[in-house]
């Protein structure tokens, strides 16, 4: 299937790119700031209490004052702690989180207004970088992620951060090998890793989504992706009841607030890809847009519904669920979708 | 349920159900049953239901649980014990402390200061009177004791104050003579029940 979306839109330039960039930082870095707003306020309802309500309206502006708060709190490193690698571990569960989103399509293609000095006539892609392998790098990315909470865990002398690196450890590598595994059925039936040839396969409807041709990879990637994203019954990393704050434990103020803003990147992250890959991604035209926010938007609310449901599960419940249970049949899917497509 | 049910500390005798669990599997092929049942049983789906239905509950059938405190206030119950207050009489607006010293002797924790004096009528005068909250437990004998349901528990919990001694003397306690209309007879421990008039006997006067 060639990628034919290139040859009939405007050149995509260097300046359009860098614009994408700022704005793809900009925008979700405030999202995953906005997104424990919602968090909070979602959780809350669903305990019956009213979440955070003295800061603006409604509590609207808790963002600011959450963001005060953590900007000029003192950055404290603990004595022990090999300091290189315990202040760089935040910057790289970040950095990797909008390393992924660059190969994502965020927001509608559009064209900066003639009338706007220097920038006038500049096309600003959906993508930043419209890689034709484009879920192989943000799976990649994502996976490189995991080191964030590793190092950070390992650096700060802390047996609480040991404990949730470790944890880290096996929970990102076993189910990095279900997420590959649950989407490598889609991507045998489309036959590319572009999230564009994605959409495209998917543009007839509700009928061509991929969900219903696909519906055990969907639960199995949906899994992995809590698990991935470090959501609820797969939180042990940071698990409060078990180890304190796990691999963060020592961490304050903006370093803190980084692997927090990673963390959210991570959660949009999968949701956009569970949206393109399984439930039809964006159409075309401005309302088109709408459709995957509302995708994206519903895949996030879930993960917020299932942490006020679910429990927490044990470390090796995990493991046994990964291993013996998920993998087993993701396998069984991929063989299974090889001879249907063979026959 | 009763409470002698509770009370009932005799291990065995009780009336215990016992949930029916069914039995734990042990072989393999069981297990890998009890896995397969368990899995599409949609439990996890009631747990999302349960919460949806919550926040539902919570934002459109107006049963948010959240008090916003310091804006609104729960009703407290007539018997709860707070800062103590000091009725006065409805008729005359004297105090109704008639100087017994009665709280002073029972209060467990000697919390309770008082002094009295002959005051020009030859009655009982307070000259005294303070309660050293650093030190009351709130217990609700000096209450219970008084014979004129003078010295009472009041209503007022929110007892943050920059001095210790901000609730503590008399005067404090006492309700203000302008507010007589609103004083509030007390309900608490001591007070007389509600079916008082019921339980009154006549005085046998044949001794």
């Amino acid at each position: 299937m060639e990628t034919t979306l290139v040859e009939n839109l405007p050149e995509v330039t260097a300046v359009g790119v860098l614009i994408k960039a700022i704005i793809i930082l900009a925008v979700i870095s405030a999202i995953a700031g906005f997104g424990t707003y919602i968090e909070r306020k979602v959780l809350a309802f669903m305990q019956r209490r009213l979440g955070p309500m003295h800061v603006g309206p409604y509590g609207l502006l808790q963002l600011a004052a959450d963001g005060i708060k953590l900007f000029t709190k003192e950055d404290i490193v603990p004595q022990n702690a090999n300091k290189f690698i315990f202040m760089i571990a935040p910057i790289i569960t970040a950095a990797t989180a909008f390393i992924a989103l660059a190969a994502v399509p965020v927001f509608p293609d559009f064209t900066i207004p003639e009338f706007i000095p220097l920038l006038g006539g500049t096309f600003v892609p959906s993508i930043a970088a419209d890689l034709n392998i484009g879920i192989l790098f943000v799976l990649g990315m994502m996976a490189s992620g995991l080191y964030g909470p590793l190092l950070a865990g390992m650096s700060q002398a802390n047996k609480w951060g040991i404990i949730g690196a470790a944890r880290t450890a096996v929970q990102f590598l076993s189910y990095e090998v279900v997420t590959g595994l649950s989407i490598l059925a889609p991507i045998m039936i489309v036959g590319s890793l572009s999230f564009v040839d994605f959409n495209n396969a998917q543009s007839e409807g509700i009928g061509s989504w991929l969900i219903w041709q696909q519906p055990v990879a969907f639960v199995l990637f949906l899994i992995a992706g809590f698990a991935e994203t470090n959501r609820t019954p797969f939180d042990l990393l940071e698990h409060e009841a078990e180890v304190v704050s796990g691999y963060a434990t020592e961490y304050s103020g903006m370093r803190w607030g980084m692997f927090f803003i990673g963390e959210y990147a991570n959660m949009i992250t999968i949701s956009i890809i569970a949206a393109i890959v399984f439930l039809g991604g964006y159409s075309e035209g401005t309302l088109g847009w709408l459709t995957i926010v509302l995708k994206v938007g519903f895949f996030f609310l879930l993960m917020l519904w299932v942490r006020a449901s679910w429990p927490h599960i044990r470390p090796d419940q995990l493991m046994w669920l990964c291993w013996k249970v998920l993998m087993p049949i993701a396998v069984i899917n991929v063989v299974i979708t090889g001879i249907v497509m063979m026959v | 349920m009763g409470l002698e049910q509770f009370k009932n500390r005799n291990v065995g005798t009780q009336n215990y159900k016992t949930l029916d669990l069914g039995k734990t599997p042990t072989r393999g092929l069981d297990k890998f049953k009890q896995v397969v049942n368990r899995t599409f049983k949609g439990e996890l789906f009631v747990g999302l239901w349960v919460t949806l239905r919550e926040m539902i509950n919570a934002l459109f059938r107006g049963e948010m649980h959240t008090v916003k405190y310091p804006f609104e206030k729960l009703p407290i119950s007539p018997r709860y014990r707070a800062i103590h207050d000091m009725l006065r009489l409805l008729e005359s607006g004297h105090y109704r402390c008639i100087g017994c010293g009665l709280c002073e002797k029972i209060c467990i924790s000697n919390c309770i200061t008082m002094d009295t004096r002959y005051d020009e009528n030859q009655r009982k005068e307070v000259s005294e009177y303070t309660i050293n909250f650093g030190r009351c437990i709130f217990c609700g004998y000096c209450a219970e004791v008084c014979p004129e349901l003078a010295i009472v528990h009041g209503p007022r919990y929110e007892n943050a104050s920059e001095q210790r001694a901000s609730f503590s003397l008399f005067e404090d306690m006492l309700t203000p003579i302008d507010k007589l209309n609103l004083q509030q007879e007390y309900e608490g421990f001591g007070a007389v029940s509600p079916n008082a008039d019921d339980n009154i006997k006549q005085t046998p006067l044949a001794y």
